[in-house]
């Protein structure tokens, strides 16, 4: 086929192109730029260079909430690598086994809570679990375990872990899917072969299946770290903008809410705002980066 | 991140602004509770008297207000009429030019002075919201709850809480209904308002503003240090008590004290059947002289970019009028009108919190003017410690080092 210049690539090309640019690169663009003014009381802009990053980074008072809501979301995308992930690969193996009845049925269970707003989620998990009219308390003491509980959601020690759990719960479902179609791609004669040379099926999961369906964990894990740090959603609607008690739930997410948006008498600052949504951007893309040319390399791709 | 917000906010923004037209006024708001009072009674009355113009309603939740109003002021699509939050808020909104002055506008003559502070540049000389209402906090009690077990609202804070232990040691209800999940009760309910006996109302606001006083000088630290006696009188698990949490438990008759703003009457009256009555900040010791918060709290202005400035004047008018102000106190229970009309205030709580006016002296809450324009927020700042306070997880001196360390950053005079 001859190479060059092709009006049918450029028309099938554009409309998107358009469409990319004009909501998500320009605006994108735009944010980065906003990022490097600064204005006075009157709302005039001026260009101020690095001096919204610098204070940020250098202002105590700016840097400790910036390193708290940081650690937070570090902590946020723990808890989700730990529990969501995991278990989203066990109920995947475990729906994928020949012969599980209502196999269909506890797939759409599962997956179920996905496609709930975040705000009945959050509702509903905040009255399963308040101490005055919820029933986790009395469903603990049925068991014997009474004393256990505590006001999770409202402990500075708990609250993040527990938001983050409500979190698990509601996206379960996704990595559980997606660990599914690869388990279920992976073709019979191989496993059959296994089974004829005697392998247990423990070993055919850890050396035959795990192996295969690497390239998917991975991507699973990269769509939980973008999630994860653009997260912000369920943190608003259970513990409000102020992410308490004393912002032990603060998430990148809801700080630049804060900084943006403004927040009671905290006046908003578009500029500021702009920073810390960069700042975000910025460690989006060094985890997205660092996955694709340290782990994405390395990973083994098997021809089925 | 941003851009999706802010396409969002845009989109949303233009929808409603393509409903607005000449002879159409729409109000922006954050009472979303007073929706149907605006809709049923306010609005048909101004449009018995002006036929020729439509008002619409449209509030955004408090939380939510001052984020959503500005997005929509930045846009360009914010409705023409703006309720106006006090002092530093709506003053922010003035200066960046999205508020118009009302100077020489003849309504205003119906407030005094100090109903219009709230609403003017520091130097007094612009004004740029016509006053609405004010509140007053203190406390709500259950009439029954005190009659089984004889008790008598309480003058000082020993009876305060000499009552609550009584009530703690019956313990069929819990003593008071307050929870630290939404942080904001504590300050602005809570320390603003049983802090006015400590700091002599007026007199310890003035004085932080001149740096004549500190937030660690004792008459703060001791309002702190009050709020840190009462976690064993709030029901288990307060720590992740809502607002909502601690109506229900107060309505439903679980609870028997209240911390409250004046406007929780109409809640309460729309939405339960506890017999109750009212209470002013207890005093430090019998004798002292008493102070309350009343807070100048709500007013409306002119979106400078606003199509039908001809018609929101008119309105502004009519909002400076005895007839609204007799219909906003009477109607919307909890809001007491800021103008010189005489008003009759007819709901026995309503009258019982407006006399103590005429026994104490008032102030507004104590960050609202000033002290809040700078960064750290100081009413960020103020929900945050206050409500470790009560948990218990921050000592009083902590929290007002914090307060104090905070406000002389960017304070010139605090320095």
């Amino acid at each position: 086929m001859q190479q060059g210049f092709s009006w049918r690539v450029l028309v099938f090309i554009t409309p998107a192109l358009l469409i990319y640019g004009l909501f998500s690169a320009y605006p994108l663009l735009d944010t980065l730029h906003l990022g490097l003014y600064t204005a006075d009381e009157t709302g005039v802009r001026s260009f101020s260079g690095l001096g919204n990053y610098a204070t940020i980074l250098s202002d105590p008072q700016w840097s400790a909430s910036f390193w708290n809501a940081m650690l937070n979301n570090i902590k946020f995308f723990g808890v989700h690598m730990l529990v969501q992930n995991p278990i989203g690969l066990v109920l995947a193996a475990l729906l994928s086994l020949k012969d599980v009845r209502f196999a269909a049925a506890y797939r759409t269970v599962f997956f179920l809570p996905t496609l709930l707003s975040v705000v009945i989620v959050g509702f509903v998990w905040q009255l399963i679990l308040s101490p005055l009219w919820g029933v986790s308390e009395r469903l603990l003491t049925v068991v014997g375990l009474g004393d256990w509980f505590a006001p999770w959601l409202g402990l500075e020690s708990s609250a993040l872990v527990t938001v983050s759990l409500m979190s698990v719960w509601q996206f379960v479902g996704v990595p559980m899917m997606l660990i599914y179609a690869a388990l279920i791609a992976i073709p019979d004669d191989i496993i059959e072969a296994a089974l004829v040379e005697g392998a247990s099926p423990w070993r055919i999961f850890w050396q035959i299946r795990l192996p295969l369906i690497l390239p998917t964990l991975g991507l699973v894990t990269i769509l939980t770290f973008v999630a994860n740090f653009n997260a912000f959603d369920l943190i608003y609607t259970v513990k409000g903008a102020l992410a308490g008690p004393n912002y032990s739930t603060d998430l990148l997410g809801t700080l630049f809410y804060r900084t943006f948006f403004g927040y009671q008498s905290q006046v908003a600052s578009p500029t500021m705002g702009a920073a810390v949504a960069t700042l975000m951007f910025l460690v989006i893309l060094v985890g997205v980066a660092a996955y694709f040319l340290v782990v994405q390399r390395r990973l083994q791709r098997f021809a089925l | 991140m941003s851009h999706s917000f802010r396409l969002a906010a845009s989109a949303v923004a233009i929808l409603c602004n393509s409903l607005a037209q000449a002879g159409n006024l729409t109000i922006e708001s954050w009472r979303v509770d007073d929706k149907g009072l605006w809709e049923e009674l306010l609005l048909p009355a101004f449009a018995k008297a002006h036929p020729g113009i439509t008002v619409k309603f449209s509030p955004t939740s408090p939380p939510e207000y001052n984020s959503a109003l500005n997005a929509r002021l930045t846009a360009g699509t914010a409705g023409d009429l703006i309720t106006c939050r006090p002092f530093d808020v709506s003053l922010d909104l003035f200066k960046k030019g999205q508020l118009d002055a009302l100077n020489g506008t003849p309504g205003l003559k119906n407030f005094p002075e100090s109903a219009q502070v709230a609403w003017q540049t520091d130097d007094g000389k612009s004004t740029y919201c016509v006053p609405m209402a004010s509140v007053i906090h203190g406390f709500f009690y259950n009439k029954k709850v005190f009659a089984e077990l004889g008790l008598k609202p309480p003058e000082t804070e020993a009876d305060f809480y000499g009552v609550m232990d009584k009530i703690k040691a019956a313990g069929k209800v819990a003593p008071l209904a307050l929870g630290t999940a939404d942080q904001w009760e504590t300050n602005q309910i809570v320390f603003t308002s049983i802090g006015a006996n400590h700091w002599k109302g007026e007199e310890g606001r003035k004085a932080l503003i001149s740096a004549k006083a500190k937030f660690t000088d004792p008459a703060f630290v001791s309002t702190w240090e009050a709020m840190a006696k009462w976690a064993p009188y709030l029901p288990k698990g307060y720590q992740a008590q809502t607002y909502g949490d601690s109506q229900n438990l107060f309505g439903t008759g679980r609870a028997a004290i209240y911390p409250a703003g004046s406007w929780d009457i109409s809640y309460f009256e729309q939405n339960s059947k506890v017999e109750f009555g009212a209470f002013k900040p207890p005093v430090q010791k019998a004798g002292d002289p008493c102070f309350i918060s009343d807070h100048t709290d709500i007013a409306m202005g002119v979106n400078s970019k606003s199509p039908n400035k001809a018609d929101a004047k008119v309105f502004l008018e009519w909002l400076s009028s005895k007839e609204f102000a007799d219909l906003y106190t009477n109607k919307v229970t909890g809001f007491f009108s800021l103008s010189n009309h005489k008003i009759d205030v007819k709901n026995p709580v309503a009258k019982e919190m407006i006399s103590w006016r005429n026994q104490c002296k008032s102030t507004i809450r104590l960050n609202a003017q000033i002290m809040s324009r700078g960064t750290p927020s100081m009413e960020n700042e103020l929900w945050n410690v206050s409500s470790q306070v009560i948990n218990l997880k921050m000592a009083p001196k902590e929290a007002a080092a914090q307060i104090q360390t905070g406000f002389a950053k960017w304070y010139q005079p605090a320095k």
